[in-house]
């Protein structure tokens, strides 16, 4: 996010002309309201604000955002939205992308522009599928997905979005997805830290890879399989009423993550740990941990900012231009010259 | 450098117009600093030079081999110089492999000077010399001075105590030394350089200067047997004013420079690493102080995604590479022309197809820029001809891109990226402005706003993210011709394809009538080029002429599209001669554009086009060559003329 004066809007302030074309019940939708409602609550202005995008379904999303938005070309969005931020640090960049999109053809980019810390929030809509192209696999689909090219299952393992862009260097993690409550939460946050902030959505592709996420995602038994992340608090899921309390421990043996249960309120006996959004150690464990003996990780990850890239270039920029003499004249004459005299005479060397 | 239909001066032997001298040596030798030096050396002394560097690909090729041999070749005199010269008059080889790889092109008569203190056992074998060629009279046809420079070189630094190999490393500049001499140069600039150079270390400084002063003179006392002789070039007559020298990249990246502040523009250049275009992205990144951000991006997609997205941002996108680099941006350059926005995509070219030559020239991208992307996707496509010429270019290159909102790509070549030519210094005062303008209010009917709407120039406005009140979005997807919104329509899509093409098209309406450099503008024969054969073929028109022939050079700047009246011009020729450094392309264009019966001559050897080449190929078209055996006339055919053997083995 940017230092720049906030203005008040309406949700209809972001709905663009453009009618809607993703197929009725898609994910996207329920994203596309969660983005619409959460920039008015930011006090974003449209006029300030670009979203950029690659190719595929989610990357129609600018059409329908009534700011200003680029549609580029497959993957490469992060370097787009590189050389607008370099060229104008004040306006506020949105990156749209896919698993497709932004792990598979573009990873290079998607890698660069978290190591390098580029100030933009980048939603990656994750339905585990190609869904433009007709429902091929993508790299984060689970093994065994079968689809037009693998008719047998793939093979391959997955890709954890999550867990690559912290591995890249990400000082923001954030997870939902598209029909959560909580989304608007996690993208404000993802707003509001400076620096590239990575938000994985899991999306519901119900034309290709219907439900692949209900495991979590489903209303009924939501509390058991979700653990919603907050700075500050015990790890805590589930209820009384369905499976009991639990909560995430650290096992001190295998230095890993597990799932002790809580009685009584007493977390602290149980050793469930209070999540600490600086703390790059655990993040590596939430990234990582697996759904079904863990529950999902959503919410804010990790959330610890350093200093952003377009901040370190123009400042350079900057430093470098300090005193400098800007005449075009002296450029062109830089180096050794010579000046020929009117009378061809004696030649002299500068 | 500008030319002229002049006629040389009456040459004498010590008093010659031009001479071709050529420094070669191990890669680790220094010759490419040897050359540059003593290039700045003859501008000082107020000759016209052209140079061509030629190294090889490695870093740091093994000792003593024969593709480890680094190659620096200097043309200068008192006349106007175009090309590096032909066939060398001196050849200074530093050890058995550059004498091998080089020794063939040195004109017949020409001399040789060889350090045989590097003429070791070991170093014949590795250039595959069975005996040792200074001795055993297989250079008979030349002159040949050898002596030990490695001794004398370390007989002339003991006095500093340095270590064996930091010594000979002073060898290059002894040599230098000597030729100073024999060219009756001052060394006093030289002296003042090296004490620039080696300002924190003064010892390596004294060295160097020490072995300067000693091969200069060893060239003054020695008794070297007559074959060495003063050589004194008298200063060219040039206009008046400032003057340095300049190569190709350097030109590009001060164009550049000055084309984004006619346009008021600031400048974003996106790039990723690629020889030889690599040097205008470390030039550029020197020059922060005049609005240049540079972005040394992940690779060369991004480097252009990247300068997209900051032309649509409102500054200006610049991306630079070679021909490999060039094909991985084509999508992006797709992106660049259907969003209509500003962008200068530079090409070094080198020798292809996929990593080809890295360090060799060639042109053959032509077809790449012209045609080398998906769809109906015009783009204006300027060449440049010589390193000076690359300055005008690139502002060329920026007025077209900000002017009608398109990506333009600005070709040069490898030869003209690392040549350098005196370049007259030019005053910024005199160059025409034409500042970007940027929509700040809706331009539609009743306040609406219409980013795809023309200008009588078939261009589209230039809106920056930012402005408020004027909130849309581009894509590549294809859009309505006036809103700019997604229309897949068959009218749509007609409609917009039609008018980028016409907005391209139109490009040619502001750009200078096809003049004829040399000659008439009617006539037999019309030898057509474009880029870095410039010089070798107005040198070939010129002697050509001047043994009475009918033939006129033809320069062509921009490529694409062609000026209006070039088809008329070559139409009032009866023959057509394409010389160019690929295998037909520029004439397979002029062909498809004007049914005319261009005739090519090409050449893919890595090297730029010898004079005499071209020549030999003008002489075909006539009957009777005054001067040459007089013969029938020789249909001219397509020639493929061999490679120059000389070059590299």
């Amino acid at each position: 996010m940017n230092a720049i004066a906030t203005i008040t809007t309406t949700l209809k302030d972001w709905e663009s002309d453009q009618e809607v074309r993703w197929c009725p019940g898609c994910g996207d939708y329920a994203i596309l309201k969660a983005v619409q409602r959460t920039m008015p609550e930011i006090g974003a202005n449209p006029a300030t604000t670009v979203f950029v995008s690659g190719i595929g379904c989610s990357s129609r999303f600018p059409y329908y955002m009534a700011s200003y938005g680029f549609h580029t070309i497959h993957g490469r969005a992060p370097a787009f939205a590189t050389g607008i931020k370099l060229s104008n640090p004040e306006l506020d960049i949105w990156l749209v992308t896919g698993d497709g999109d932004g792990m598979s053809i573009g990873g290079n980019h998607t890698m660069h522009l978290i190591r390098r810390n580029l100030n933009c929030q980048i939603m990656l809509f994750n339905n585990e599928i190609y869904g433009l192209t007709k429902g091929q696999y993508s790299p984060t689909s689970r093994q065994g997905t079968t689809s037009p090219t693998t008719p047998l299952g793939s093979v391959d393992r997955p890709a954890s979005p999550a867990a690559f862009a912290l591995g890249s260097g990400a000082r923001f993690i954030g997870r939902g997805f598209d029909v959560s409550k909580h989304l608007p939460d996690v993208l404000k946050a993802a707003h509001a830290h400076r620096g590239a902030a990575f938000i994985e959505i899991f999306q519901n592709c119900i034309v290709y890879n219907k439900d692949v996420f209900e495991d979590f995602a489903a209303p009924k038994g939501a509390e058991d399989r979700q653990l919603w992340l907050k700075n500050g608090e015990p790890m805590l899921f589930g209820s009384d009423k369905t499976g009991g309390v639990k909560g995430i421990a650290l096992d001190a043996e295998k230095l890993t993550l597990k799932v002790v249960d809580v009685t009584d309120g007493d977390w602290q006996g149980a050793g469930v740990i209070v999540h600490d959004v600086t703390n790059r150690s655990v993040a590596h464990m939430l990234v990582e941990m697996p759904f079904g003996p863990f529950p999902m990780a959503l919410g804010v990850l990790y959330d610890d900012p350093r200093p952003t890239y377009e901040d370190a270039v123009l400042g350079q920029d900057a430093q470098a231009r300090e005193g400098k003499n800007t005449d075009l004249r002296k450029l062109l004459a830089k180096g050794q010259t010579w000046t020929v005299s009117e009378d061809q005479g004696p030649l002299s060397g500068v | 450098m500008a030319t002229q239909l002049a006629e040389p001066a009456a040459s004498t032997k010590n008093h010659p117009e031009a001479v071709v001298v050529r420094f070669a040596g191990d890669s680790g030798d220094g010759m490419q600093l040897t050359g540059g030096q003593f290039t700045l050396s003859s501008a000082l002394s107020g000759n016209d030079f052209a140079t061509f560097p030629d190294f090889p690909a490695e870093i740091r090729a093994p000792q003593g081999t024969l593709f480890g041999v680094s190659a620096f070749q200097i043309n200068f005199g008192s006349t106007e110089i175009d090309t590096a010269g032909d066939a060398p008059d001196v050849l200074v080889a530093m050890n058995p492999a550059a004498l091998k790889t080089n020794v063939g092109a040195l004109k017949p008569g020409g001399l040789i000077i060889a350090d045989t203190g590097e003429f070791t056992k070991r170093n014949l074998e590795k250039a595959k010399y069975d005996a040792s060629p200074i001795d055993d009279g297989s250079l008979a046809k030349w002159k040949v001075l050898a002596f030990d420079i490695s001794a004398l070189t370390l007989e002339s630094v003991k006095p500093f105590g340095l270590g064996n190999k930091e010594a000979l490393r002073c060898k290059n500049m002894w040599t230098l030394g000597l030729a100073l001499w024999m060219f009756d140069r001052d060394r006093a600039p030289l002296v003042d350089w090296l004490n620039a150079k080696f300002r924190k270390n003064p010892v390596l400084a004294e060295a160097n200067i020490a072995a300067l002063n000693a091969g200069h003179a060893y060239g003054e006392t020695a008794e070297l047997g007559g074959q060495l002789h003063k050589v004194h070039l008298d200063p060219v007559p040039s206009p008046a004013g400032l003057y340095r020298t300049i190569t190709g990249a350097e030109a590009v990246a001060l164009g550049l420079v000055a084309g984004a502040q006619l346009a008021d523009l600031k400048m974003f250049f996106g790039g990723y690493p690629i020889t030889p275009a690599s040097s205008i992205l470390h030039y550029l990144a020197g020059m922060k102080e005049f609005g240049v951000t540079t972005f040394q991006a992940e690779d060369e997609i991004a480097a252009i995604a990247a300068a997209i997205g900051a032309s649509y941002a409102g500054h200006l996108g610049v991306t630079s590479s070679s021909g490999p680099g060039i094909a991985l941006k084509g999508e992006a350059m797709g992106l660049a022309v259907m969003t209509e926005l500003p962008l200068v995509i530079v090409n070094s070219q080198r020798g292809g197809p996929s990593t080809g030559l890295p360090t060799k020239t060639e042109q053959s991208d032509l077809y790449q820029a012209v045609y080398g992307r998906n769809g109906d996707t015009p783009m204006p496509v300027i060449s440049a001809r010589s390193p000076g010429d690359a300055f005008e270019c690139a502002i060329e290159a920026c007025r077209i891109a900000t002017q009608y909102m398109t990506p333009v790509i600005l070709l040069t070549d490898g030869y003209i990226a690392n040549a350098a030519e005196p370049w007259a210094v030019p005053d910024p005062a005199t160059f025409e402005p034409f500042p970007a303008t940027f929509l700040d209010k809706p331009n539609g009917p009743d306040g609406t706003l219409l980013p795809y709407a023309r200008d009588e120039k078939g261009a589209r406005p230039w809106i920056k993210p930012g402005t408020p009140g004027l909130m849309h979005r581009i894509g590549g997807i294809e859009k309505n011709p006036g809103t700019g919104n997604l229309d897949y329509s068959p009218a749509a899509h007609q409609a917009m394809t039609d008018a980028r093409k016409a907005k391209v098209d139109g490009v040619a309406k502001s750009i200078p009538a096809q003049d004829v450099c040399l000659g008439n503008t009617s006539g037999k024969l019309a030898v057509v080029g474009w880029g870095s054969t410039f010089g070798p073929i107005h040198q070939a028109v010129r002697k050509a002429r001047a043994k009475g022939l009918d033939v006129s050079h033809i320069h062509v700047r921009h490529i694409w599209p062609l000026p209006e009246n070039l088809g008329d011009l070559l139409r009032s020729f009866d023959k057509v001669l394409v010389p160019e450094m690929n295998t037909g392309q520029f004439k397979t264009v002029l062909r498809d554009q004007y049914l005319v019966d261009a005739q090519p001559l090409t050449k893919v050897s890595g090297q730029p086009f010898a004079i005499a080449e071209i020549e030999a190929a003008i002489a075909t078209y006539f009957d009777h060559v005054p001067g040459n055996a007089g013969g029938d006339e020789i249909a001219p055919n397509e020639t493929q003329l061999p490679s120059i053997e000389s070059a590299n083995p």
